[in-house]
């Protein structure tokens, strides 16, 4: 057990962990960051993408050790904290489209998706559909959600 | 209209279901939570004699109650019901159905969904029933409370309710301009009415707020992450579990050594019989503790995928030579095997079908809490995923000895099931953990849990003769599905001499629910089928479809769709003179080894299936009025694409799904391009959810057309891991285009499962038309990645 300090959507938050404790359960167990999800534990589904450094990262491979120190945004950072409760392009996008059934690969995909806008602002459908492959929604809504990314990309505000 | 009425039963795996445990009134509930207002309860047996007037708590209520809606002071209007979403949406589609008959906002519903302590006793969130059972109940309950509230107001104003109107959560006196609000005439009352019959509902055509598109309710919350879904719950002084898992199915304990996990702080063993878990303050801790338990299984000896289908066929792997008990036919017209002699063209040929996995991403995951200083005897809470809250309540109540009033199960809206989460054994490993620890325990099972301790979608063989006239008429149809089930077994075609029957079998891995249960099995058979023998009789598959089906709304769906797609005949290149087509063909080797069969187009031996492939699939907009006079036809198209149809019903629903497809010529790998559905399940509530769910269900249903499907041997599940278990993902999605056939006529059907029958046919049927190689094995293509 070490005591880390993480800098997760631009908060210092301290926490009391095993090092090689992934910083998915760290962010969901130790700090009530609950938005990231658990779906599969080896890297293949992509419910628990958030942005370390803006990269993409499959928070379950990684352990919070390796994590100290990099800047982490999660699906709770995406939301203004300035009462407005404004939503970030892409979120405001998977509402509009209604890009979702039971919403349970919803953050990652939106994690995974604001990556892909802030490095590449407007992506062609083939760009969209390799950035997301890695993300599992099994409720089948991809189509939905290549129109919500597409939507964004068209809303003329950053990612 | 009975909450309870006779459901299909669905196979269910463990967990007793028992319709006539009482229902637990919860009137501190109420009290507490309401203290006044018009609450009114739906019986669903029309022998109650309304009661209005009194006090919540004051005299004896119906045991039996399906449904409770209040309305408050402040216009709120709260719903309880047992159901649950998980993801099909019906939190939406029946808060607007609420809204609709009482004239009130959608906004200003709040339903409150599968809490046992909460809403009334229901079987379970399957089959389809929600929208044609638990739609009208609720709608029943808001007329009658739309009635009390204009009859409040006709008795407070001294006119008569025929001249009030009620809208937008007002009773207008337009006489004498003035109006109410609802929350105004129920302030400061405690008004409760139990109401039962028939009365008259909004007609469709009528429908202002249901029959529109309506996004998902409370959708900030998932874009935010808000959302509390069951593996998100925390409480205080939560503890993590971990299970120390069988090596194998039907395993027993041998021995047990917990000697090096015994010295790690905050680790506690807990030990009972076959079950080991492990709990811990943290997850990386208690999942490090579980391996480090050094724990020795005893593990049978199993069967494989190499002997699945022999041993379905023969109704399980029994030692003896002992047949099943055969059931009977569960459909016997005419004289089968007359009808088979005399017809012109015969086709006889094996499906089979492998167990696949729900998959759903969030696993089965539980909080359990116990409660051990209530002075009426210990309490037990869970919060849980699952399709039917009830259904784990008592089995958790079976478990622990408790009487089910000691146990209250809350079903959070769940990261999706699939037909996977009606049992709850996540929740009793949970409560297990929680009672030795004395603390709350969490327990998330891992991926690798979900391919391996939950239950499959069943394995099947599927055999089916059939005849027909040289015209193109069906006149034999018989059709035996071994294990699979019965679910969409007979068929919707015009055959006068059937034999439809379903084998049971003992099936060698755990197997129950899936979206759809055997309807996609039985579908992908018969609509393989029907297209191999439109084909033999040089017929376009639609029109052969169409001369052998008089219902009409299979009829419109079928048209629709084909419209939609831009269908061109296709007519087969059989050669000239080849009338022969007789119709035995080669069994198929079951061997369990998923293999693509090759049947070469123009082999006539006997005992060869002679299905003959088309040639003919234009692109759309090029001319294709080819007519269907037999004469051979070849087109010019694009080498290595097909179109396929297929149509299906079950569930009051009829689907037809147009799916174009592509063969790389250098990989060899198939591709769905697009796909066009339609779908009519009678009025639609929700335009916008509908289309989701048939799009979503394309999706979901072509992993099991493709690729899905579990391996295993010897009582391990061979390929437990996304990486091994290949799902659909975005590249593999098609272009999908959904039509809508809303028929404000008839009643709404359930619409989240048989929007995944029709895909898996209709690929495999332009698989054939792109190859000229009909492939009768699900998955199509197993090993492509």
């Amino acid at each position: 057990m070490s005591h880390y300090v993480l800098n997760v959507n631009g908060a210092q938050l301290g926490v009391d962990a095993p090092g090689e404790e992934p910083l998915l359960f760290v962010l969901r167990n130790h700090l009530n960051l609950t938005g990231t999800k658990y779906g599969c534990g080896e890297g293949q589904c992509g419910a628990c993408t958030v942005l370390l450094d803006g990269r993409p990262t499959r928070s379950c491979l990684v352990p919070v050790s390796t994590a100290a120190g990099a800047k982490i945004e999660t699906i709770e950072g995406l939301e203004r904290n300035d009462r407005s409760g404004k939503l970030t392009p892409v979120q405001q996008a998977f509402m509009d489209e209604d890009a979702l059934q039971c919403g349970y690969c919803t953050s990652g995909m939106i994690m995974n998706a604001t990556a892909l806008l802030r490095r590449t602002p407007h992506p062609t459908d083939e760009q969209i559909l390799t950035a997301m492959n890695g993300n599992i929604c099994r409720c089948g809504t991809y189509p939905r959600i290549v129109a919500a990314i597409r939507r964004a990309a068209q809303s003329g505000e950053a990612a | 209209m009975t909450a309870r009425n006779a459901f299909e039963v669905e196979m269910i795996d463990g967990g007793a279901f028992d319709p006539d445990a009482p229902l637990q009134f919860p009137r501190r509930d109420f009290l507490k939570l309401f203290g006044s207002g018009l609450l009114i309860g739906l019986a669903p047996a029309p022998v109650l004699a309304q009661e209005a007037g009194r006090r919540f708590g004051e005299h004896e209520l119906p045991k039996d109650i399906g449904a409770w809606l209040h309305i408050g002071a402040d216009n709120r209007v709260t719903v309880f019901t047992g159901k649950v979403e998980v993801g099909q949406n019906i939190r939406t589609s029946l808060a607007q159905q609420v809204a609709e008959e009482l004239r009130v906002p959608f906004n200003s519903i709040t339903m409150v969904m599968g809490d046992t302590a909460r809403t009334p006793w229901d079987m379970g969130t399957f089959g389809s029933r929600t929208t044609p059972t638990m739609g009208p109940e609720l709608r029943t309950m808001a007329v009658a409370a739309r009635e009390t509230l204009v009859q409040m107001a006709a008795d407070q104003w001294h006119t008569s309710p025929a001249a009030l109107h009620a809208a937008d959560a007002k009773v207008t006196d337009s006489a004498a301009s003035r109006s109410a609000t609802y929350g105004e005439l129920t302030a400061g009352k405690e008004i409760l009415k139990v109401v039962s019959g028939d009365p008259a509902l909004t007609a469709a055509t009528q429908w202002k707020v249901a029959g529109a598109p309506v996004p998902k309710a409370d959708i900030r919350n998932f874009v935010t992450g808000r959302h509390t879904f069951p593996s998100d719950v925390a409480r205080p002084g939560l503890l993590h579990g971990a299970i120390v898992r069988p090596a194998g199915f039907h395993a027993t304990l041998q021995s047990l050594d917990a000697s090096a996990v015994q010295k790690i702080p905050g680790v506690q063993i807990v030990h009972d019989g076959d079950f080991v878990g492990v709990v811990a303050p943290d997850y990386v801790t208690a999942h490090s503790a579980a391996d480090a338990v050094k724990a020795n299984w005893n593990v049978p000896q199993q069967p494989s995928n190499a002997e699945l289908f022999a041993i379905l066929k023969k109704g399980g792997n029994h030692e003896s030579d002992n047949e099943p008990p055969d059931r009977g036919p569960e459909h016997r017209t005419g004289n089968i095997d007359q009808a088979l002699a005399q017809a012109a063209i015969k086709l006889d040929q094996e499906y089979t079908v492998q167990y696949i996995q729900h998959a759903p991403l969030e696993p089965r995951a539980a909080v359990a809490e116990w409660d051990g200083l209530n002075p009426t005897g210990p309490r037990l809470t869970v919060w849980t995923g699952t399709q039917r809250p009830f259904a784990v309540r008592d089995q958790l109540a079976e478990a622990f000895n408790l009487k089910p009033e000691q146990v209250r199960v809350i079903q959070p809206d769940m990261g999706s099931g699939y037909g996977g989460k009606h049992t709850g054994e996540a929740a009793v490993e949970a409560a297990r953990l929680a009672k030795a620890a004395g603390k709350p325990v969490k327990l998330l099972w891992t991926r690798r849990d979900e391919f391996t301790w939950a239950y499959f979608r069943p394995a099947g063989v599927i055999g089916i003769r059939a005849g027909i006239t040289r015209g193109g008429k069906l006149t034999a149809w018989e059709h035996h599905n071994y294990n699979s089930g019965g679910a969409a077994l007979g068929t919707p075609y015009d055959v006068p001499n059937q034999l439809v029957q379903y084998h049971p079998a003992d099936s060698p891995l755990r197997q129950g629910s899936y979206r759809s249960l055997a309807a996609a099995a039985n579908n992908f058979a018969r609509e393989s089928h029907i297209d191999a023998l439109a084909h033999a009789a040089k017929m376009d598959p639609l029109e052969f479809r169409l001369r052998n089906l008089s219902n009409p709304r299979m009829r419109a769906v079928l048209q629709a769709a084909a419209e939609k797609f831009h269908w061109v005949p296709q007519v087969s290149s059989l050669r000239p003179g080849n009338g022969g087509i007789s119709g035995d063909s080669e069994n198929s080797e079951n061997d369990g080894v998923p293999q693509v069969s090759s049947l070469r187009p123009g082999t006539n031996g006997s005992g060869e299936n002679n299905w003959v492939p088309p040639v003919s699939s234009l692109r759309p907009g090029t001319n294709g009025s080819g007519g269907n006079d037999g004469v051979s036809q070849v087109s010019s198209l694009r080498p290595g694409t097909g179109y396929g149809i297929a149509c299906g019903t079950d569930k009051g629903g009829y689907v037809a799904t147009c799916a174009e497809i592509s063969i790389d010529p250098a990989t060899k790998k198939m591709h769905v391009v697009r796909v066009t559905q339609a779908w009519e399940s009678g009025a639609v509530i929700n335009p916008e959810g509908l289309r989701n769910q048939q799009a979503g269900a394309i999706v979901q249903g072509l992993g099991g057309a493709l690729f899905e499907q579990i391996l295993f041997a010897d009582g391990k599940i061979l390929n437990p891991l996304f990486s091994q278990y290949r799902v659909p993902r975005f590249k593999d999605a098609p272009q999908i285009e959904v039509v809508l056939v809303d028929r404000k006529d008839l009643p709404s059907a359930g619409a989240g499962e048989i929007g995944l029958i029709g895909i898996a046919p209709a690929v495999a049927n332009a698989y054939a038309a792109a190859t000229g190689t009909r492939l009768h094995q699900l998955p199509l293509a197993p090993n492509q990645s």
